[in-house]
């Protein structure tokens, strides 16, 4: 087998810390859940708020460092060759590692500031998903150009450019580019949510989508064997769907905060198409899947792109298409019906791509120091994978369900009936249902962190066990079919 | 111009199908070429498409466009009302009351409202409150916030104001002294100028056109 390269030690370390902070991001998010049980818990302490933010940043920043991970480890797979510039790309993951932690802290010791230039520039923005103050941001967007630069310099170098990595390098320009919409101030609020939603929704439903695409390309090639023209026009199936679909779908936020009314139709008739490259992106997994009779060397990487292609699907696909449209919207909107669409978009979408990844790197580490016997074929495999997997799958699906009966009961009661005022709203947060559904979602809550526990044991226990040749058509860590 | 969505819509599938297809003349639709010309011209139509939609939109959402009214609006008496027309409640924006008992100019105005939005940023109202539906569902929608009924029908006697401005002020300094239920605000340490500025920030975004949210507000359903 052979040796690592540089940029897969660095793939290492972002998935590392990745973990850590999903870790985190649980933790955070159980405070919110207890708190919507009992308001006083942690009151003026570690107020919902903060707790939010850290539980939503985490999320959204151990999801890109996990992108970042897997194109480390894929890349120089892809071209044969190490990555160009991987002493700055390892430079970077400090100055990231560094800058994280201090906006962590900030958020936790220091929390908020006065209304004034100095707090949006070291506190905290306070825009939903990207608070991170302005200094992080520019240190964000320099590690970005990193980033990019490694993998295009890493391109030019091998003189060669695949359909996927093609795809990579523009989806990368336009994910990376799309986050300055996010670093402005203007004290117009329909301007600020207007772009803010550039970066929210043109992330997670165009750019973060193409990326997954390619990652998911990636990981089948190396699961299955497929070959590499099939699964490269299928990614470009799915880009022409994604873009075309996602791009106006951007239109569904643009319903109620002073747009035109022209992006009620648009945003309505977009969105509402959104989830056909979801199903393009099914029938792709199953159909290389049932081509190859699921005979993987590696078991809970492609159970977790099997998760992946069906949470992706139902939790932003159908999750998403039920209230997307602007009728339905007008009730439903800001509601935990988001809540409940957003918990099982993410995890379906974009947990499971990088657990996906994370498996197919720790089956070929595992691999080193295995010396291969004739006739001897080795599958990843073990009990805890099966338990993390099943447990994670049920307690999101439970949350799901508790917080759309939640947002279910609050879309009536304080939007429809009610007329969204304050008391409407307490009147449907006292509700039995609403209360109720809190309670489920805790409880499935915990089940999820401590399906993350057993998550992590079998990260760093899994092993791969001997098997007879004839079951299994891939190996661990074998490189599929060359451009 | 008036830009109809059905317009839109329709000219922006067509244009990327029409592309597709002259651009792949030759080439059978199960081959790569195909497919990769479709994604390139998804991609970059619909970019254009919403490059243009955005210089439109600026229309309607600058300060003083054709839904966002200009900071000023805080001397004016705001109302919701159902319009008939449009089948929805829209906001009307009706002669001048003053704000704290006095009518601002528009420098006063403008640097209110900045203060107040920097404010709103800088305690994260974002994180527990959605401000146009957008935010979080821990705690009540704020769009219309100014003409919630309960400023008169609970606070101002709680806090003891006879000025509804005032008695929000007061409020939003101290909603910890004053719960309205179990659930309790954070006291978020604003100072009096802060907490004027966030006032009059709730006023002018009560006042944006913003085709219909919140639907009967502050109307119970018949
Ligand atoms: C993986 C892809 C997706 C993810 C991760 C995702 C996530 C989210 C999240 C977190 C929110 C709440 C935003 C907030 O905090 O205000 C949201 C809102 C929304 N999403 Fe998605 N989404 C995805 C795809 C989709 C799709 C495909 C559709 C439509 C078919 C859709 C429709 C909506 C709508 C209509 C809202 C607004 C809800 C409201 O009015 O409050 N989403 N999404
Ligand atoms: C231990 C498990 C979890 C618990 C207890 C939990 C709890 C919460 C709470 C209390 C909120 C605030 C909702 C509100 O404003 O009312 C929230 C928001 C959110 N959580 Fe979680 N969460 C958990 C896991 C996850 C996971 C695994 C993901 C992603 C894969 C996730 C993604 C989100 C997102 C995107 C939001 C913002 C939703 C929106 O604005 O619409 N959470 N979560
Ligand atoms: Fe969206």
């Amino acid at each position: 087998m052979d040796k690592l390269y540089e940029s897969q030690k660095l793939a290492i370390w972002y998935f590392a810390v990745a973990i850590v902070l999903f870790g985190a991001q649980l933790l955070f998010g159980l405070v919110g859940a207890i708190q919507f049980v009992n308001p006083d818990f942690l009151f003026g302490v570690l107020d919902f708020s903060i707790g939010r933010m850290l539980h939503i940043n985490a999320l959204v920043v151990w999801l890109l460092l996990g992108f970042i991970g897997a194109i480390y480890w894929f890349l120089p797979k892809e071209f044969g060759r190490e990555v160009v510039g991987i002493k700055l790309g390892k430079l970077a993951f400090f100055i990231l590692v560094a800058a994280v932690t201090v906006v962590v802290l900030v958020y936790i010791f220091i929390q908020i500031g006065p209304g004034d230039w100095k707090t949006l520039w070291f506190i905290t923005e306070g825009r939903e998903y990207i608070e991170a103050p302005r200094w992080a941001d520019i240190g964000i967007v320099a590690v970005a150009l990193v980033v990019f630069y490694n993998v295009v310099a890493t391109a030019l170098a091998a003189k060669k450019i695949t359909g996927i990595t093609g795809v990579l390098i523009v989806d990368l320009g336009a994910l990376f580019g799309l986050y300055l919409a996010g670093m402005f101030y203007t004290p117009n609020i329909s301007v600020d949510q207007f772009y803010w939603w550039w970066v929210v929704h043109l992330w997670v439903e165009a750019t973060w989508e193409v990326l997954i695409g390619v990652l998911m390309a990636w990981s089948l090639m190396y699961l299955l064997g497929s070959s590499r023209k099939l699964v490269e026009t299928w990614l470009y199936v799915e880009v022409f769907l994604v873009f075309g679909t996602g791009i106006l779908g951007l239109g569904h936020h643009y319903f109620w905060i002073g747009t035109p009314e022209y992006w009620l139709g648009i945003g309505g008739f977009f969105s509402a198409l959104e989830p056909i490259p979801l199903v393009a992106m099914i029938i792709h997994a199953i159909y290389d899947a049932g081509m190859h009779k699921l005979r993987t060397a590696n078991r809970p990487a492609l159970f977790w792109v099997f998760a992946q292609a069906f949470g992706n699907f139902l939790g932003a696909g159908v999750w998403g298409f039920m209230q997307t449209l602007p009728q339905i919207n007008l009730y439903s909107h800001g509601t935990q019906m988001a809540a409940s669409h957003g918990h099982l978009a993410f995890f379906g979408a974009y947990v499971a791509a990088n657990l996906a990844v994370l498996y197919i790197i720790v089956g070929e580490l595992r691999m080193k120091g295995i010396t291969p016997q004739k006739g001897v074929k080795y599958v990843l495999d073990s009990k805890a994978w099966r338990y993390a997997y099943v447990g994670m799958i049920i307690s999101i699906i439970g949350m799901t369900a508790a917080l759309l009966v939640a947002g279910f009961e609050q879309t009536l009661q304080e939007r429809a009936i009610g007329g969204s005022t304050w008391q409407a709203y307490i009147d449907a947060q006292e509700h039995p249902w609403f209360k109720e559904a809190m309670l489920w979602r805790l409880g499935f809550g915990v089940l999820f962190f401590v399906s993350y526990i057993i998550l992590i044991y079998d990260l760093l226990t899994i092993k791969p066990k001997p098997v007879k040749e004839e079951e299994i058509e891939t190996e661990l860590g074998a490189v599929p079919e060359k451009a | 111009m008036k830009i109809g969505w059905l317009e839109v819509t329709v000219a922006s599938i067509f244009i990327v199908i029409f592309l597709t297809l002259i651009f792949s003349r030759g080439s059978n639709w199960l081959e790569p070429k195909f497919w990769r010309n479709a994604a390139i011209f998804s991609g970059v139509i619909m970019t254009i498409f919403l490059i243009f939609l955005t210089f439109d939109t600026h229309r309607y959402i600058n300060m003083g466009g054709i839904n966002v009214p200009e900071p000023d609006v805080i001397n004016n008496k705001i109302l919701y009302v159902y319009d008939d027309a449009k089948g929805y409640y829209v906001p009307k924006i009706e002669g001048q009351e003053g704000f704290f008992g006095k009518i601002w100019s528009k420098e006063e105005a403008s640097a209110l409202i900045d203060k107040g939005k920097k404010t709103i940023q800088s305690r994260n109202c974002m994180d527990c409150h959605t401000l146009l539906g957008n935010g979080a569902y821990y705690a009540p929608d704020l769009t219309k916030a100014w003409l919630d009924p309960k400023w008169e029908q609970l606070i101002m006697p709680v806090v003891g104001k006879s000025m509804k401005e005032e008695a929000m002020a007061t409020w939003l300094q101290n909603p910890d002294k004053y719960p309205t239920w179990t659930r309790k605000m954070p006291n978020l340490r604003l100072t009096p100028e802060e907490a004027k500025a966030v006032v009059a920030y709730l006023k002018y975004m009560s006042a944006i056109y913003t085709n219909g949210f919140p639907d009967h507000f502050g109307v119970a359903a018949k």
